[in-house]
């Protein structure tokens, strides 16, 4: 497997608070890979340096192996990154069809607007059906869809998912963990942040563990749900 | 006595009419001010002399270089649309992160230079294109062409802002990014760049009012004066950045102006508008909070 | 302390002592001039320094002028009566179009816009009104007879004008200076800070705005009927509308909002710009002092929003600290 996104020895944060230390990770085609860690730990900093949001201290980041610390976030789309943020942040005022056309602004996604759209509605059919609600008056599984579908409208090769279970009902956090299930199989590189450590074991490859911003432990899914430290603070076990 | 009300009546619903066709030109400046505001958080109190800038382009390519008035349009809407990109650019662009009051002071600073340059440049008399059009006599009423073509052309503008605003990705954009700044770069588009498209696009609205205003008015480096209050008060009662309500705002203001016009002079309309915005905001504040920064 | 007192002491009996030393007339009417304008800007930024920018005083100035003017000509008040009656009438007007505001907290830009508006249709009133104040061609206080000169408020000497011009402007900054010790500046900092947490507190948040939007009222329209008994010519764009409320601010900011003298400071520096202009250019110059204005009222917004005075008191008082572009970016014009 090649590698897609490599990040090494990032140092970040807002102004003089430092949320990330020294974080080394990489990401291979294909894979799913995820942070899980505890509130705080500094896991949606990771997403937003990775998305170009906030410019790390030190550190590189490689996508496909050019460094883009130094890209403006709106550019870093159009390298295939495509950031599904925390709280899903769809625009509400906006119709469902207009959200999924904002994930396709880039002039390289407009031109294969309509075949992303078929493949968004692929595996979200009940975006279809609500094509012209505002998005924020939708329920958070279905506005979790439309984020995640939004996303994939730039046609990304790896996707960045921020707490996708955040506020969602149980029944619904299944759905959605079922959701990255069906695009890990269609063919997309993922790396997805979550709380909720049991769920994300399940369906990632391989994870990291965050916490108080510094990696504390990495392996694969199956290593990390075996290891005692993460039982014990995370599984409950 | 049955006569005189039947006068009056024709003069009543002439002015009602005349009311309308002003509100085209109102509700055009209102979507321009309100766009600017829900893009980027600002408002340019300099709008109506940008306005007054596009009514001297036209008497310029108009009386001294004699171009059709259909010619000279398309070029002074081009060159108002210019003049709000760089009014962004170079004033607006550099206090992007300095408090909202800092940047609408700037633009006061822009309505000053703007006012100054006019009567450096052009005097201070007052000039018109020399195009007297028409009037329309229906029964015992008279409109004059010049208004019916301004309110239908406001009116054509305004349906091409709603189409770009709806139908393209940038447009999209426009309307999005009013609702989630932060998360704009993630969609790819760069918020620099919308806010020069918008700031072209409000500058281009003002530029087509400036046609339409010059056919009516004769142009002097006050004229933004007359209806640059009106606008604003307009956009505040109908709710800043609310197009809808600025929309409606425009008529009902333009009615007040017009009638108020019927029983005294048009300056004694405005008077009435102001009063009637003051009772408005005591009793329904809640028009007046819905889009509140 | 008392050297400071002394030094303050000094200096006024300077300025009283000027106008007989030195007695060049063009002089002193420049000096009038600053005085008038420095309580008007001064009145100003006693509300603008806690964030309620008001473009509305354009309109309190002309109603200052005109209602005085109007009132000595058409019913023969005496200015002496017509100059409260005129504060009391800009305050009245002041009062109905803040307390909406208040009450339902219009703020920034909304605040902004009413005044605006304000202004422009008091400049509409006085031009619609053109059969009692001659509209936008301008009006003059009718002459007092000789020997009423008192009465009328009528001064052919320009020393007496400096001396009540320099009255005036030191009980402006008297009032400054009695706000900045007083309750409703503590109160209206913590509204200018948040408005909600003030009010949690206990702060009458729309009483406090509105004791200091009609104090600043009154002496602005203080400021423009003195304007009128000085100049003893008045127009619509002179003493009225945005033109005008724009130039307060102008001032206000170049001197700087947060320092009693700032607005002095302005005062002196666009008086001073004006009539350097129009003596260089003489009637070219039409214009082209608004032209400047405009020009260094941005300049000043993007570079140095703290004013002169403000930010050479801010070197002084921390000189090893120079402002960083970052830091000054950041500093309101009123706070807000």
């Amino acid at each position: 497997m090649n590698g897609m996104l490599e990040l090494k020895s990032i140092d970040a944060g807002y102004g003089s608070f430092q949320a990330l230390f020294d974080v080394s990770l990489d990401v291979r085609a294909g894979e799913a890979v995820g942070v899980i860690g505890p509130n705080g730990a500094g896991k949606t900093t990771l997403m937003r340096v990775i998305s170009g949001l906030i410019r790390p201290i030190r550190g590189s980041i490689a996508m496909e192996g050019t460094d883009v610390v130094a890209t403006p976030p709106h550019r870093i789309v159009s390298l295939g990154i495509a950031h599904v943020p925390e709280n899903r942040r769809l625009f509400p005022r906006l119709t469902v069809a207009d959200n999924l056309k904002m994930g396709a602004f880039m002039p390289g996604a407009r031109a294969h607007y309509a075949e992303r759209l078929e493949f968004v509605f692929e595996l979200f059919p009940r975006l279809k059906e609500r094509l012209q609600q505002m998005a924020g008056t939708m329920s958070g599984g279905e506005q979790q869809m439309c984020a995640i579908g939004r996303a994939l409208m730039s046609n990304p090769k790896l996707l960045l998912l921020d707490e996708p279970s955040a506020g969602l009902a149980p029944v619904v956090v299944q759905q959605v963990f079922e959701l990255v299930k069906r695009i890990r199989a269609s063919g997309l590189t993922v790396l997805i942040v979550e709380q909720n450590v049991q769920q994300v074991l399940r369906v990632v490859d391989r994870a990291y563990l965050l916490e108080a911003g510094s990696i504390r432990a990495a392996g694969s899914a199956a290593e990390l749900a075996a290891s005692d430290t993460i039982k014990q603070a995370y599984l409950g076990v | 006595m049955q006569s005189f009300l039947d006068i009056f009546d024709i003069y009543l619903l002439e002015a009602v009419i005349n009311g309308i066709l002003l509100g085209g030109v109102l509700a055009l400046l209102a979507l321009g001010l309100n766009l600017i505001f829900g893009v980027i958080d600002v408002t340019w109190i300099c709008y109506a002399e940008l306005v007054m800038i596009g009514m001297y382009g036209m008497y310029y390519l108009v009386q001294v270089f004699h171009l059709p008035y259909w010619a000279a349009a398309p070029l002074v809407i081009l060159l108002v649309a210019l003049l709000g990109a760089a009014l962004h650019f170079f004033v607006i662009a550099p206090l992007l992160t300095a408090p909202p009051i800092n940047q609408l002071l700037a633009t006061g600073g822009v309505l000053f230079i703007l006012q100054s340059f006019a009567t450096v440049a052009f005097g201070i008399d007052f000039r018109n294109l020399g195009i007297r059009l028409p009037v329309l006599a229906l029964g015992e009423m008279n409109f004059s062409y010049a208004r019916l073509l301004s309110f239908a052309a406001a009116l054509i503008g305004m349906v091409c802002v709603y189409l770009f605003l709806t139908r393209t990705f940038t447009g999209t954009a426009i309307r999005a990014i009013a609702q989630d700044r932060q998360i704009m770069p993630l969609m790819g588009v760069d918020p620099k760049r919308i806010y020069l498209v918008t700031s072209a696009i409000g500058g281009g609205l003002a530029g087509l009012a400036a046609c339409l205003l010059v056919l009516q008015y004769d142009v002097h480096p006050f004229v933004g004066l007359s209806f640059g209050p009106i606008t604003f008060l307009i956009c505040v009662l109908g709710g800043l950045g609310n197009f809808i309500g600025g929309f409606i705002a425009a008529f009902v203001f333009a009615e007040i102006i017009s009638l108020g016009g019927l029983f005294s002079d048009l300056e004694w309309g405005y008077v009435l508008a102001f009063a009637f915005f003051i009772v408005m905001m005591f009793i329904r504040p809640a028009g007046l909070l819905a889009r509140r920064s | 302390m008392n050297r400071q007192a002394a030094f303050w002491i000094i200096a006024l009996l300077a300025l009283i002592a000027l106008p007989f030393v030195h007695r060049d007339p063009y002089h002193l009417h420049v000096l009038v001039l600053i005085l008038i304008w420095s309580f008007a800007y001064t009145s100003w930024s006693i509300m603008g320094r806690f964030g309620l920018v008001s473009l509305g005083h354009g309109g309190f100035m002309g109603i200052g002028a005109y209602v005085t003017a109007l009132l000595w000509n058409h019913l023969g008040v005496s200015p002496w009566i017509g100059i409260p009656v005129s504060m009391a009438t800009a305050g009245v007007l002041a009062l109905i179009v803040a307390y909406p505001c208040f009450r339902f907290r219009i703020t920034g830009h909304y605040f902004v816009l009413v005044t605006l508006a304000l202004s422009g249709i008091v400049l509409q009133v006085i031009t619609a009104t053109r059969d009692y104040t001659g509209g936008s061609l301008g009006y003059t206080p009718q002459r007092a007879q000789s020997g009423k000169g008192l009465l009328a408020l009528q001064f052919d000497d320009k020393t007496t004008w400096y001396l009540i011009a320099l009255a005036v402007w030191v009980v402006g900054l008297v009032i400054w200076r009695a706000i900045d010790r007083s309750m409703i500046r503590h109160a209206m900092e913590a509204i200018s800070e948040d408005e909600d947490a003030a009010a949690a507190a206990g702060v009458n948040v729309t009483a406090e705005k509105l004791k200091i939007t009609l104090i600043s009222a009154l002496m602005t329209a203080l400021s423009g009927a003195l304007y009128c008994q000085y100049q003893m010519f008045i127009s619509p764009d002179t003493v009225s509308g945005i033109a005008v409320s724009l130039q307060m601010v102008f001032a206000a900011i170049v001197g700087g909002v947060y320092v009693a003298l700032g607005p002095t400071v302005g005062a002196v520096i666009t008086i001073v710009l004006a009539e350097v202009l129009r003596i260089s250019f003489g009637t070219k110059a039409v214009g082209w002092d608004n032209l400047v204005y405009g020009v260094l009222l941005v300049l000043f917004i993007i570079f140095l929003p703290k004013g002169i005075l403000g930010s050479v008191i801010d070197r002084i008082k921390s000189p090893r600290k120079p402002l960083r572009g970052h830091e000054q970016q950041t500093v309101p014009i009123a706070r807000r």
